[in-house]
């Protein structure tokens, strides 16, 4: 059966994607991996005048790409993007899938190979109420960025802003901008102590900026 | 829901002949042939602006007849499940194309037609076709019915093959593809099962080097061929949920004689197939297929297209295309640069999958062809 679109997001979903669209200039070309129903891409190609293409592994979501217009690759991105040249996208956007693909180092290594620059999206590990679970009842935490009970998740990685931030300075990549938000506002302070997810616009450190 | 109940209703096959000496069709293997007839059906109207066309190509055992009821037929066309009213490829909305291939034995020049020079059929006489052959000639047929640009080309299996070669050949002449089950070349499991298929053709004496026009068709060698065929076309899935181990005689009187359900059903498609196909037709063609290679730098044959959008879709159960097949295609439409979506639909059903999950099929197409189409 061939699901309908699902009713409208939470309003902080909607921050987030407000967010991206902030980061990327009208009339580039996007590759969303990831890109589940194509909420995001389609906002992309709507509002900004995007180029986009999706990579999405679950089936049922292609469906719902496919009626919002979208052209999409039902598809694995752990396998890696053999099938794109190098910068042959001025953005690649890893929102809210970095954390569940397997090979994280290839994923995001061949992101920044195949796009100018790369936006990721995660859920921050340590936000404080998370932090609180952990210590007061100890238990996995589960937070509106975090929905999922630890024996039903897609998350395989759990990580921090600091971890991601750690993580760029190891592997040499260049932290253009961060966008951290709560449930329904930015967050400038403590990032890692308030933020429910991070969201970082990458780009290969000595490339030109443009 | 009602729409779907609804199809194209009585049809008839055309026929359409050219490349008349001294004028014939110029093949691949440097021969040439004429004169030459394509059957063809049609169904909706094309517009005024002439672009609204969709070519249908059919699979190997596949004809002109996609759609809708030959009078006094009570089966309908082969892809009547996907072409009607209000279906994938809407008839309200699309012009619908089907053509028959060169080599065939369904109305078009093949083997068995006469050969002008001898007044017998070629039989072997019959030169090498290819898949370009095959859409060389179909490009006449579109040019006679005065479409210079096609919305779609698309088929599943051989023809899928078809609408691939297609685009290659003539990047401008195509809006969209839809390939189906497809590949860009045969894998050696599928040349082999092929060449099973025509060694039982050959093997059977009454094959006479492919002289049998005046005698005995070899019918028990094409049986087999249609046997092996079918295997290939379903999947260990589908077979068990289809037949089982339930046996249809439990006391047998002569020795292996079929008792196996899935026994009875191979011999009756085998012996229903040699009533509606010939031979050395099927020589040709799956030879044509085994032959077709157009994954050598695909990518770069894909290039001139780059206004031809694609929608490509494989079956998990697949095995005789598997999904990585249509994926080597994708890549390729990816390294062109062109747009392309790309779904492996979760079936049980293998092979035959694309003549059976409609659903899917109808939603990705409708969407797919709306959006190409500009509506």
């Amino acid at each position: 059966m061939i699901n309908q679109h699902k009713s409208s997001t939470k309003e902080h979903i909607k921050l987030e994607y407000q967010a991206i669209l902030d980061l990327i200039p009208y009339g580039s070309t996007v590759l969303d991996l990831g890109c589940g129903g194509g909420e995001l891409l389609s906002l992309l190609v709507e509002k900004k005048g995007a180029e986009g293409r999706g990579i999405e592994i679950n089936e049922q979501a292609i469906y719902k790409c496919v009626s919002r217009g979208l052209s999409v690759s039902h598809q694995d991105i752990d396998a890696g993007l053999s099938e794109y040249g190098d910068k042959s996208f001025d953005y690649v956007i890893l929102n809210q899938s970095l954390q569940q693909v397997i090979n994280l180092g290839l994923v995001l290594g061949e992101s920044m190979r195949v796009g100018r620059k790369v936006i990721v999206g995660f859920p921050n590990f340590a936000y404080y109420k998370a932090r609180l679970q952990i210590f007061i009842s100890g238990k996995t935490p589960v937070t509106p960025s975090l929905p999922y009970m630890w024996y039903d998740t897609p998350n395989l990685h759990f990580l921090s802003i600091s971890d991601f931030i750690e993580y760029c300075r190891e592997k040499n990549l260049n932290i253009e901008k961060t966008v951290f938000l709560d449930k329904n506002r930015r967050v400038r302070l403590f990032p890692n102590l308030f933020a429910q997810v991070g969201i970082f616009l990458l780009s290969n450190r000595g490339a030109s900026q443009k | 829901m009602t729409l779907q109940s609804k199809g194209v209703g009585i049809v008839e096959t055309e026929y359409f002949t050219f490349a008349h000496p001294p004028d014939e069709l110029a093949l691949e293997s440097g021969e040439r042939l004429g004169p030459v007839t394509l059957a063809y059906e049609t169904y909706g109207a094309l517009n005024s602006e002439k672009s609204n066309a969709v070519l249908v190509l059919h699979a190997l055992s596949g004809d002109a007849h996609a759609a809708g009821f030959h009078a006094g037929d009570s089966s309908a066309g082969w892809w009547d499940s996907m072409i009607g009213p209000g279906k994938a490829f809407d008839t309200e909305k699309y012009f619908v194309i089907c053509s028959n291939v060169i080599g065939g034995c369904k109305g078009s020049t093949g083997p068995s037609s006469l050969n002008p020079k001898t007044e017998k059929p070629y039989g072997l006489d019959f030169p090498l076709i290819t898949v370009k052959d095959m859409t060389n000639a179909q490009a006449h047929l579109i040019r006679h019915l005065g479409i210079e640009k096609l919305l779609c080309v698309t088929g599943g299996s051989m023809g899928g093959m078809q609408a691939l070669q297609w685009v290659v050949s003539f990047p401008d002449r195509v809006r969209s593809a839809i390939p189906i089950a497809t590949t860009a070349k045969h894998s050696p499991q599928q040349i082999a099962f092929n060449e099973v298929g025509r060694q039982a053709i050959m093997a059977d004496p009454d094959w006479n080097e492919g002289d049998y026009y005046n005698g005995v068709p070899p019918d028990r060698g094409l049986a087999v061929a249609r046997m092996i065929g079918h295997i290939t076309y379903m999947s260990d899935a589908s077979m068990a949920e289809k037949f089982g181990r339930r046996v249809k005689d439990e006391k047998q009187t002569v020795k292996f004689t079929p008792n196996f359900e899935v026994e009875g059903y191979l011999q009756y498609r085998g012996n229903h197939f040699v009533k509606r196909f010939d031979a050395n037709s099927y020589l040709y063609i799956t030879k044509a297929l085994d032959r077709f290679d157009q994954a050598n730098r695909l990518d770069k044959a894909l290039r001139p297209a780059k206004d031809t959008k694609f929608l490509i879709i494989a079956f998990k159960s697949d095995w005789l295309y598997p999904a990585y097949q249509s994926k080597e295609i994708v890549k390729a439409c990816k390294l062109a640069n062109l747009d392309v979506t790309y779904c492996e639909i979760n079936s049980t059903y293998g092979h035959d999958a694309f003549l059976i999950e409609i659903e899917e099929q109808e939603h990705l197409i409708k969407h797919f062809l709306g959006r190409v189409f500009g509506d």
